[in-house]
This record gives C-alpha cells, structure tokens and sequence, in this order.
C-alpha cells in the first residue's frame, strides 16, 4: 500500500489531513490562477484523496504545484483551514526529488535556483547577476532587456553585489539544509 | 523612539524608493531606525519553495543577529520579508525545529523579537505625529492595495482583517485622503512570477489596476516592493494586456504620508517610478 503511505508522508511532513476536505471549492473560487492549471485547487484536494498511486502521480506531474503563487487566499478562506500552500512546498520539493516535472516548471525553478545562487554566494539578492544566471538557464537572453536601462537610470540596479560580511555563514547554511538534501535524493 | 530595522533586499535595489521614504518619514516622526548589522536575504519565495529548513534557516539568522544586538522590535517594511520572519518565528517555536535551526545557525536564537510592518510602526508611534504635522493635505481619491503577504496567514500574522483590512484606509483618511471601496485589495499581483512567468503577472496585475481605475482611482497605495514593481515597472507588459493603457501611478503609503508632511518629492524617490507620479 505504498500510495496510502505516500498521503499519510504528506500528512507527517505538513500537517495537512487532505481527508478534511469536502469539496466545497471555496479555494478554486478563490484561486487567481485556477484557470491557468491542469487542476483547480479543490480538483487537487480530491485526487490526493483517492489515494491512488496514479493520482498522486498526476499531481506531481501537474502544472499546479508550480503555478500556485502561495498567496495563502485559499488557506483563508478554506472552512475547515487546510494548510493547501504548505502542502504545495511539500509537493513540489517531491516532484523534484522524484524528477516528476512538469514543463511549465522549468523557468520557475530556474529563477529560483538562480535566486539561492545569489543569496548563497553574497549574502543578498544581487538582481543583475539574478537575471544573466537565470538567462542562462533559460536561454532567454532577450527577455527584458528593454527595462534593465531605465532601472539602472532610475537608480535601481546595483552594478556590483552588495556582499554581508560574515559569508561563510551562508555557505554553512546551504551546506546543511539544500545542499545537503540534494546529497541525500541522490 | 528607537526601533531595529530589516530593510531587506529589494529596499536597496529595485525598490530603493521605498526605502528613501521610510526613512525620510520616520525622521519627520522622530522614529530611529536601527539597522540589523551584517543583515542577510530572508530566502523569500525561492528558499521556502525550493527547501524548507533553508526557509527556516535564513531568516533565523536575521533574527539571531538583531537579538544579539540588543533589540526586542524591528519594523520591516517589505511585506514578503515581513510575512517570512513571522511565519518562522511561529514555525520555531516547534521545539525539534528550532533545535535543528541553532545547530545549522551555530548562533543563539530566542525567538521574542517582535516583528511589525510598516502599517503597524506608522499605527504605534506615528499616527498622532502624522496628525498634528500634516502640512499638505493629501486630498486625492485612492485605492489602497494591501496583496496577500501583509494580510495572510491571519493565524499567524494577526494583522488586520483578510478580506477587507483596514489600517492603510485608515493612515491614508488621516492625513486628507479619500479611500474607495474596491474588489482587489487583497488579491494577487503574480509576486514571484515577475520574471519567470511575466505573462502571468500582466494578467493579474492587469486584472488589479483594471479595477481600481474602473473606479476612478488617482492612485494605488501600497507597503510591499513586489506589488509596486509589478504595478509599475511591469506596467508596460500589463497595458499590453488591456484595451485601454492604465497610467495611474503607484506609490508607497510611506510616500502619500511623506507628501502630506511637506517632505520632497525626490527625498521620498518619487522620481524613481516607471509610472510617472503627479499628485
């Protein structure tokens, strides 16, 4: 019964009881992106109930867990407070480790690693190197080029990174908790 | 009046203007603003996406700092950093979880540092200040736009009302202004997508500006960096989207009450804006 166990790990990691849920699709109302995924959030809910290794599959493989923005109106609106933005961290850090992703995935996980890059290496977020590391990624090389001028003529780009001074701290903290993950999925 | 102060990434870069009006207003309001020493990045969306004990991790460390500084309240003025210290502080206070974080930190973590956003900092020790010193009206018809990261969770952050707060409609009545009654104060701008997925911001940040210009706002008020560079500095890729271009400005309720107090508009960075500001 590996899939059962699939949905009480969820519940272990995230508190999330998906059996709560009666489909009242107050989240999917609510939901700015709803329409933009292979599966509303109440949609979602009810797959993980089936407890179906298939379904679980689906969700991982499902564009939804990657559009959802973690605005949190879903949790505040939902009778009966299930945690659904938690419960997507979970799901996406599986979908990762089972190398179950979906297409739309990759410029968001792109941004976000090149994100971690920044904050690993200086401290902070360096927004130039952000955007070429994440053009790297990608291979957009031309996507907002017309709005980096003004930016750095309106003051708002720093040529060079701002770095914090202790940042062997930040080297340790990525070595004990991302880096570290990635050793152990491997 | 002596208080820590994060400023946080984006009030150092894209969002500089932000922060040249949180300063110069807390100087007008006799407000010191302590800065954390050394401060790191909160992790934001890409850490508590990508792992949770680095979610847990980073902001720990800005709170570990600023306790061994000596301090026992820090405003933050972004919303998404604000929302990120307090959903860790409620998460550390989960004893495996905070033990777990102080062996990675290798630095000591309370966990008693009381953590406000601007909205509360102008509420707690400005809003008589504000009252006696406006000096120019600010008599303009606005939207305010809290987003979700000021507002959401409501069981951890305690902070206004979710679906209809009020504490910015309220700053903004007491220095002249009129507030309108609008349907997208608390939806979402697209936040982290501005660059990954720019179509999507376009869609809903459109869908916003839609709304508060349908009903004849001569701004949209707001206390988070990613909802003011969504709203302005995506505006082109969001008029794109809209039969009819939007070109009511955006702008910092620390700037609207800086504007009040007689403060210049280039102290308060209003030049900074994509969208051009004429208020």
């Amino acid at each position: 019964m590996e899939h059962k166990n699939k949905i009480s790990d969820l519940q272990s990691h995230t508190g999330v009881e998906v059996m709560r849920c009666y489909q009242c699709g107050k989240c999917t109302a609510g939901c700015v992106l709803a329409s933009d995924m292979n599966y509303p959030p109440s949609y979602l809910m009810r797959l993980l109930q089936t407890g179906t290794r298939q379904n679980m599959d689906k969700v991982l493989a499902s564009n939804s867990i990657w559009l959802c923005l973690n605005c949190e109106n879903c949790l505040g609106r939902c009778p009966m407070e299930i945690d659904i933005p938690k419960m997507m961290d979970y799901l996406r850090t599986q979908a990762i480790s089972q190398n179950k992703l979906h297409p739309d995935s990759k410029p968001i996980i792109a941004f976000h690693r090149s994100f971690l890059d920044s904050v690993r290496n200086t401290g902070r977020l360096y927004e130039i190197g952000l955007v070429l590391s994440y053009k790297f990624r990608t291979f957009n090389f031309l996507q907002d080029l017309a709005i980096a001028p003004s930016m750095y003529l309106k003051g708002k780009l720093h040529l060079l990174p701002e770095m914090i001074k202790d940042r062997r701290s930040m080297k340790r903290i990525f070595a004990q908790t991302i880096e570290n993950a990635k050793t152990l999925n491997k | 009046m002596k208080i820590g102060f994060y400023p946080g990434c984006s009030l150092t870069g894209s969002s500089r203007e932000y922060n040249e009006s949180v300063v110069a207003l807390a100087k007008a309001l006799d407000i010191e603003l302590v800065e954390i020493k050394d401060w790191n990045c909160c992790g934001a969306t890409a850490a508590h996406v990508m792992n949770e004990e680095l979610s847990l991790s980073l902001p720990a460390r800005i709170m570990a700092m600023a306790e061994e500084q000596g301090l026992t309240e820090v405003v933050v003025p972004c919303a998404a950093c604000y929302n990120r210290l307090k959903v860790t502080q409620h998460e550390l206070e989960d004893e495996n979880k905070r033990t777990r974080v102080i062996e990675i930190l290798k630095q000591p973590y309370k966990g008693d540092l009381k953590i406000i956003n601007v909205l509360q900092m102008l509420e707690a020790y400005g809003a008589e200040n504000i009252k006696t010193r406006v000096t120019h009206p600010f008599a303009h018809k606005v939207a305010c736009y809290y987003g979700c990261l000021l507002v959401r969770p409501h069981s951890i952050l305690k902070f206004d009302r979710v679906e209809d707060p009020q504490s910015m409609d309220i700053l903004i009545k007491g220095i002249g202004g009129t507030t309108l009654d609008w349907a997208f104060k608390t939806e979402c701008c697209g936040a982290g997508f501005s660059v990954s997925r720019t179509d999507l911001v376009a869609k809903l940040s459109g869908n916003i500006l839609k709304d508060a210009a349908d009903r004849s706002a001569e701004a949209v008020i707001v206390a988070c960096p990613l909802c003011q560079s969504n709203l302005d500095m995506r505006r082109g890729a969001i008029n794109k989207t809209l039969e009819n271009p939007i070109d009511i400005p955006v702008i910092y309720i620390t700037q609207a009450i800086g504007l009040a107090l007689g403060i210049g508009a280039k102290e308060l960075g209003l030049k900074r804006h994509f969208v051009t500001v004429e208020l």
